[in-house]
């Protein structure tokens, strides 16, 4: 039995919607508008406050862009080698700099300098990304917030103080910087946006749980780097509605992602992004990726329900909870940020281990493929120790080498040999090998 | 009628043929080895050392073609046996056939030539768990092959040679590369040919007991593959877990085909 298929009506918007993104950040000066750099988990609300002509360039969904184009790529890494940067270090970042020593954009013309760097310091790699990228733009201002204060479950009033009064201290920096002054309901708007985007983003999500999956990873990759590119923005969490009202209605239909559905596993931290055909590999067997905490948590928000579920966190309105100052908003947002659930594990392995468990048991994942991630550091940080966890719970659980951007450390013949094994012990054939 | 196994490695073929046979009349089966036939591939093609094999372990065993109903690859190069009917992977193919050989044991490592790894599988010979290694040769039987090279010795006088030391001498288990540097440090340093020879068995077997350790290590440990010929590395291996006996099956080079084989018989 196969389930009925059809592609995502809003894939299309999705890729649109990315393109402009970096379009916009390399036209944006003429304008006479604003560009800054920063990770994915930079609290971007904070610079939307200075007008509605900032925009941003993403460092790790730059690098993925750019690993799926391999000459580039390749080019990318050779320069940052060359300069002197080391092989181990994070891919993405290699690639980010690779593109400033080129001085090529990958979406036409020369890398289009930023005009300050904006990011938040929990990833050992992070701080050193945009320390190294100033330097080599010449001195690009850049201002750290460090949000390292515990996990969530272990938040005090100090640690959300000490994050809030940085991201305070960060607009005056701001002001001072570009020359502007800073727009409270701008920020405000940009919070709630943020906000929207995603907890809409988790509810996605939590469509997957439905048989059969509405989605399959390598579809929501297209869709959830929207949120790493401009999670504050209008434009994500109008897109993000709309999208999360197409899924409902593939669920209501039964509509499939994969419509020889057998088998569901989850994978875990960045896939390799010049090989994705893993994933179609996958479907041979009837096996869907259903997500994984990395999709689910890297941007979405979530809470534990009162019945014990997982699910996107409720929105401070809904609660009754309004935002009327700088401050009030300032400090609801770095709540929301700090209890984002792929910053968990940086603390405790254990964390991470109890929310991949949650995903296995209420998607109905049948396996857990680890990818043992040599292009990033953090994300990769305790994988070994999930693997026991999970192993000890009796989930079936494999491990494959590889790098996300640096396809000098991933052996896709090996990987699928080992896939192969996986799918044996779960009792899968490659049935459907030209499905 | 028969049911055939074969191991396309990365440096040899192994075929084994099973014979349904029947005990006492009853419908109770049990399957014996009729033929096991090894060969290297040298500069033949992978399908043509598959044919060939094939066709030369048929000869040896005096069977006819058509009396084998069913043929499961395995190995690297299973994929490349065109007229098998069904093909497994080594780890699957591996644990059934070393629980076949070895019934007591629910750990299995296997050192081929390519890659070491670490099974834990249940009483039927399926696999529970397994790890490997990747994009490294220092857990494989190439890498000590290689390292027998550096020291210039046979495969056998390496094993041998590494039993007469009581050195312990750590070395980099992690990189081919790096360890085959160390080596020849370790020659320019007059370092006796057995100590060095023992200090590679030693790594090789720290790193496929870590593989072991990762999956768990339960039962008894069978050992398969063709470093099981390798005495040196048998006993480093036994230190390395920290237990007194390892199982050796009789043939440990032809575990695998025999675990296809057998997969073929349960028509899986």
């Amino acid at each position: 039995m196969t389930y009925p298929t059809e592609p995502l009506k809003c894939w299309k918007k999705a890729k649109e919607l990315r393109e402009q993104y970096y379009i916009n950040f390399a036209k944006a000066k003429e304008k006479g508008g604003i560009r800054w750099s920063g990770s994915a988990w930079a609290l971007d609300a904070i610079p939307a406050g200075l007008g509605n002509d900032v925009y941003s360039l993403t460092g790790e969904p730059y690098g993925a862009a750019i690993a799926i184009d391999k000459k580039f790529n390749k080019e990318c890494q050779d320069a940052a080698e060359s300069y002197g940067f080391a092989r181990d270090l994070c891919a993405y970042m290699r690639t980010y700099w690779g593109s400033i020593i080129l001085n090529k954009y990958p979406f036409g013309g020369e890398f289009p300098k930023p005009d300050f760097n904006f990011q938040t310091q929990i990833c050992c790699s992070h701080a050193k990304w945009y320390q190294a990228a100033s330097t080599l733009e010449h001195n690009t201002p850049t201002f750290f917030i460090d949000v390292s204060v515990g996990a969530y479950n272990t938040l005090s009033k100090e640690g959300l103080d000490y994050v809030t009064n940085q991201g305070l201290e960060a607009v005056e920096w701001l002001e001072k910087t570009t020359g502007r002054k800073f727009n409270d309901e701008l920020f405000i708007e940009a919070v709630k946006n943020e906000m929207r985007s995603t907890s809409l983003w988790a509810a996605i999500c939590c469509e997957n749980k439905a048989k059969p999956a509405p989605l399959d990873e390598k579809t929501m990759y297209s869709l959830y780097v929207l949120a790493t590119l401009s999670k504050s923005s209008k434009w994500c969490a109008d897109f993000y509605e709309e999208c999360l009202d197409e899924v409902k209605d593939r669920v209501k239909r039964g509509i499939a992602a994969v419509p020889s559905e057998r088998c569901r596993v989850m994978s875990d931290t960045q896939p390799p992004w010049g090989f994705l055909k893993v994933f179609r590999y996958l479907e041979e067997y009837g096996a869907v990726s259903i997500g994984s905490l990395y999709t689910f948590g890297l941007e979405g928000i979530w809470e534990t329900k009162p019945d014990g579920s997982w699910g996107p966190r409720t929105l401070p309105w809904e609660k009754g909870i309004e935002m009327h100052t700088r401050e009030e908003a300032m400090r609801l947002y770095c709540d929301w940020n700090l209890s984002k659930p792929q910053w968990q594990h940086f603390y405790d392995p254990r964390l991470k281990t109890e929310m991949m468990k949650t995903i296995v048991k209420e998607w109905g994942v049948d396996g857990v493929m680890l990818h043992l991630n040599r292009g990033c550091e953090g994300l990769s940080l305790g994988i070994m120790e999930n693997r026991l966890g999970l192993a000890a719970a009796g989930i079936p659980v494999m491990t494959f080498e590889g790098n996300m951007g640096d396809e000098r450390e991933f052996d896709l013949v090996r990987t699928q040999n080992r896939v192969d094994s996986f799918m044996e012990t779960l009792d899968l054939k490659r049935e459907f090998a030209h499905a | 009628m028969y049911s055939a196994g074969i191991d396309m490695g990365s440096r040899t073929v192994k075929v084994v043929f099973l014979e349904e046979l029947k005990v006492d009349g009853a419908p109770q089966l049990k399957w014996g080895v009729k033929g096991k036939h090894i060969m290297f591939p040298e500069d033949l093609d992978a399908d043509q050392a598959a044919e060939k094999a094939f066709d030369e372990a048929l000869q040896a065993a005096g069977i006819a073609r058509d009396k084998v109903t069913r043929v499961v690859a395995t190995g690297a190069g299973r994929k490349q046996v065109k007229f098998a009917t069904a093909d497994v992977t080594e780890v699957s193919a591996g644990a059934k056939g070393a629980v076949f050989m070895c019934p007591t044991a629910r750990t299995v490592i296997d050192v081929g030539a390519e890659e070491g790894r670490g099974i834990k599988a249940d009483g039927d010979g399926k696999v529970v768990d397994f790890a490997g290694n990747e994009k490294c040769a220092a857990g494989a039987g190439a890498f000590a092959e290689s390292m027998s090279r550096a020291l210039q010795l046979s495969l056998k006088d390496f094993g041998q040679a590494s039993l007469r030391s009581d050195k312990t001498i750590p070395m980099n288990a992690q990189c081919t590369v790096f360890a085959e540097s160390e080596v020849v440090s370790l020659i320019h340093s007059s370092t006796p040919k057995e100590d060095i020879a023992k200090a590679v068995l030693d790594a090789v077997a720290s790193r496929v007991t870590a593989m072991a350790r990762r999956v768990g290590i339960e039962g008894e440990v069978a050992l398969i593959g063709g470093m099981v010929h390798n005495v040196g590395f048998v006993q480093s291996l036994k230190t390395a877990l920290g237990v007194d006996q390892v199982l050796l099956p009789e043939m440990p080079e032809y575990v695998s085909a025999l675990g296809a084989a057998l997969l073929a018989a349960e028509n899986k």
